[in-house]
């Protein structure tokens, strides 16, 4: 019985929500090495990776947004708009310096995220129907502003090409590329921005009971708007790595790829009431959405199985959230409450 | 209820706008066939909308509906392929759609998971299930008299979706205003705690309007492979976006008790004009795609900014 109480004292019920996830991957990736010739390689190490460095990077700032109770559904048509525009920049411009352009793309997403953020913070309109029009909206002025174009890789300067590719730290066999570095980065510094920083505690705070988040005077508006730019801003970021991984953009880029970053986020434990759920469970998700899109269709299966997989998934996830989760957490409650009150007996 | 009268007011008069701007612009407008047209191009979204104002107005959404319509075409292609018979194909495809309704309606009823991730997941699942059973091929070659049902007149010009289309508008309008049902429903809608107090079995009504909601999607989605003749794994899809913008733009509030049949089928024929209108001006289909987007969040945001307008003026009256 003590060490069972040790162990709750120590691991939260959210934390042991990412374990068993944890462990569901592993268990995905020996199925698959066992049917699959060949799986244990670093090219699908490197295949798995990059798919999981979009969905990741769009997946944190969803994760904030999800926590404020709200949810962005608009971010595969950022990252569609940013990949067009930022690509077609770079086709008429070849010498644009390489950080520009992504800080451009940043910027596009972080504005079309304003629009998003200031309809559900101060026009009171539901973040359901705001990213639903939006999703319309941006895919639609995509389409009619880029006439029919697309963007080439052999329009695009060396260095963009090269970058997917590029190996930043040989590690034996193991290639370290740099879209799968740059969500590696984003999550940790998420990770503990979200766990450490005052201001991101606000989050979960309004996220759990917008009320009593209002009455101790926290800047409710603010805080959803600022997770909508996140969320944006992040897309765009997306939008950009979509066109340095595929380099070939179309008005098509990025379509779907908010089911996929949703599905990642309610997958990695994120509640989806609001108030609860870390950034490396979001990118947990996005791992196991990712092994499953690139392993299912080297399975010799359709590889129209994946999507009803992920409605499975999802639904799996949101249950046991609301079930278990919940259970869970209130045996936490009490047990920590009995010890709280008999350390209150002891006392003199 | 004023501002609700109100409501249905500035639809109507956007909607005679609208229709006399398309009256002047052009002249193959003001025609029996281009009314019939109007209606029979989106007729099959129309049909789903009726059942998603239930939904809504009970505080839900159901974002599974283009999926489902997706998912029954392609079950009743599939066992027609196989050999069954066609009226028994279209019955698979009516019974595989209850069968999504039901699943969504087990977890958000029973379980107690929110709509909208239930709903997600079966907007996702739903076209996975579709896609297996078609995968990327195209099944056409149904009977002729299926393709007929779907393209031509059944009694005059009027086909038969369009038929369907009156008498369920019918229908539901009585059930959701004239029976005990419609009365549960806007209970569940504006106070799910105060319904289940009086003794309100929720779980029942909001089973019934998953249930409905599936089985008019499958309904739709049937009567849409016979208008195209053909079943792919991707039709109808993005659908839901048009089906929630008609039913939030006739007046029907997203939270749920507020709203009613007469504002859902004025803002339909204002959607059916303007799309129509647009065309025939020369409009591509991508851009009212996003006119479509932009009058969805409108129709939510206008009357907010409204509703701060009125509390300004009764607080300078204080």
């Amino acid at each position: 019985m003590a060490r069972v109480n040790w162990l709750r004292r120590h691991v939260r019920p959210e934390q042991l929500r990412e374990l068993s996830l944890l462990a569901l991957i592993v268990v995905a990736v020996m199925f698959f090495g066992s049917m699959i010739e060949g799986y244990y390689s670093f090219r699908t190490f490197n295949r798995i990776a990059s798919s999981v460095a979009i969905i990741g990077v769009v997946a944190v700032g969803q994760t904030l947004v999800v926590l404020t109770r709200n949810i962005d559904l608009s971010v595969g048509s950022i990252a569609g708009f940013t990949a067009f525009f930022v690509g077609t920049l770079i086709a008429n411009h070849n010498g644009v310096n390489p950080l520009l352009a992504v800080a451009i793309s940043i910027a596009i997403g972080g504005a079309l995220g304003v629009v998003n953020g200031v309809l559900v913070a101060w026009g009171r309109v539901p973040a359901v129907v705001v990213t639903l029009g939006t999703l319309a909206i941006y895919r639609g002025v995509l389409v009619d502003l880029s006439g029919a174009k697309t963007v080439t890789t052999d329009s695009l300067p060396q260095w963009l090409v090269d970058l997917p590719r590029l190996n930043i730290a040989p590690v034996g066999d193991l290639d370290v590329r740099p879209l799968f570095v740059v969500a590696v980065v984003i999550v940790i510094l998420f990770q503990f921005g979200m766990g450490y920083l005052s201001f991101a505690r606000r989050f979960y705070a309004i996220g759990s009971n917008p009320e009593a988040a209002q009455l101790i005077g926290l800047p409710l508006k603010r805080v959803v708007f600022i997770a909508f730019v996140v969320s944006g801003a992040l897309a765009g970021l997306a939008g950009f790595m979509t066109l340095a991984r595929f380099g070939n953009i179309t008005v098509e880029a990025g379509r779907g790829l908010e089911l996929n970053v949703v599905a990642a986020v309610v997958v990695g434990g994120v509640n989806i009431f609001g108030g609860s759920g870390r950034v490396t469970g979001a990118m947990l998700g996005a791992i196991m959405i990712g092994t499953l899109e690139q392993s299912l269709f080297r399975l010799g299966v359709s590889e129209f199985w994946r999507d009803a997989l992920l409605g499975l998934l999802i639904l799996l996830a949101v249950a046991s959230d609301a079930v278990i989760l919940k259970r869970l957490n209130r045996i936490w409650a009490r047990t920590e409450l009995k010890r709280i009150d008999s350390l209150a007996e002891r006392a003199p | 209820m004023n501002s609700l009268r109100r409501w249905e007011t500035l639809l109507f008069v956007l909607l005679l706008a609208v229709v006399s701007l398309n009256a002047t612009e052009s002249r193959y407008y003001l025609g029996v066939g281009n009314f019939i047209n109007l209606f029979q191009l989106s007729i099959e979204k129309s049909i789903v909308a009726l059942m998603m104002a239930f939904v809504i107005i009970g505080a839900e959404i159901d974002l599974s509906v283009a999926s489902v319509m997706g998912l029954a075409a392609c079950v009743m292609a599939y066992t027609f392929q196989q050999g069954a018979p066609l009226p028994l194909a279209i019955l698979l495809a009516l019974a595989a759609g209850v069968l999504a309704g039901l699943n969504n309606a087990f977890w958000i009823a029973y379980v107690g998971l929110p709509s909208l991730a239930v709903t997600l997941a079966g907007l996702i699942g739903y076209r996975g299930l579709a896609r297996i059973l078609v995968e990327d091929r195209a099944i056409g070659g149904f009977p002729l008299w299926f393709n007929a049902l779907g393209q031509q007149g059944l009694i005059g010009p009027l086909t038969l979706s369009i038929m369907i289309f009156v008498i369920l508008f019918v229908f539901f309008a009585v059930l959701l205003h004239a029976s005990a049902f419609g009365r549960l429903v806007y209970v569940v809608g504006s106070n799910v705690e105060a319904a289940r107090y009086s003794g309100v079995r929720v779980a029942r009504v909001k089973t019934a309007l998953f249930a409905g909601s599936a089985c008019v999607s499958a309904l739709a989605g049937v009567l849409y492979a016979a208008r195209l003749g053909s079943v792919r794994g991707d039709m109808a899809e993005g659908f839901e976006l048009d089906v929630i913008t008609t039913v939030l733009l006739g007046g029907v509030s997203i939270f749920g008790g507020k709203g009613n049949m007469v504002g859902v089928g004025l803002s339909l024929l204002l959607i059916l004009n303007l799309r129509n209108g647009m065309g025939l001006a020369d409009i591509t289909g991508n851009t009212q795609n996003y006119v479509i987007g932009g009058l969805l969040i409108l129709s939510v945001l206008v009357p907010n900014i409204y509703q701060d307008i009125q509390n300004k003026w009764k607080g300078r009256e204080r």
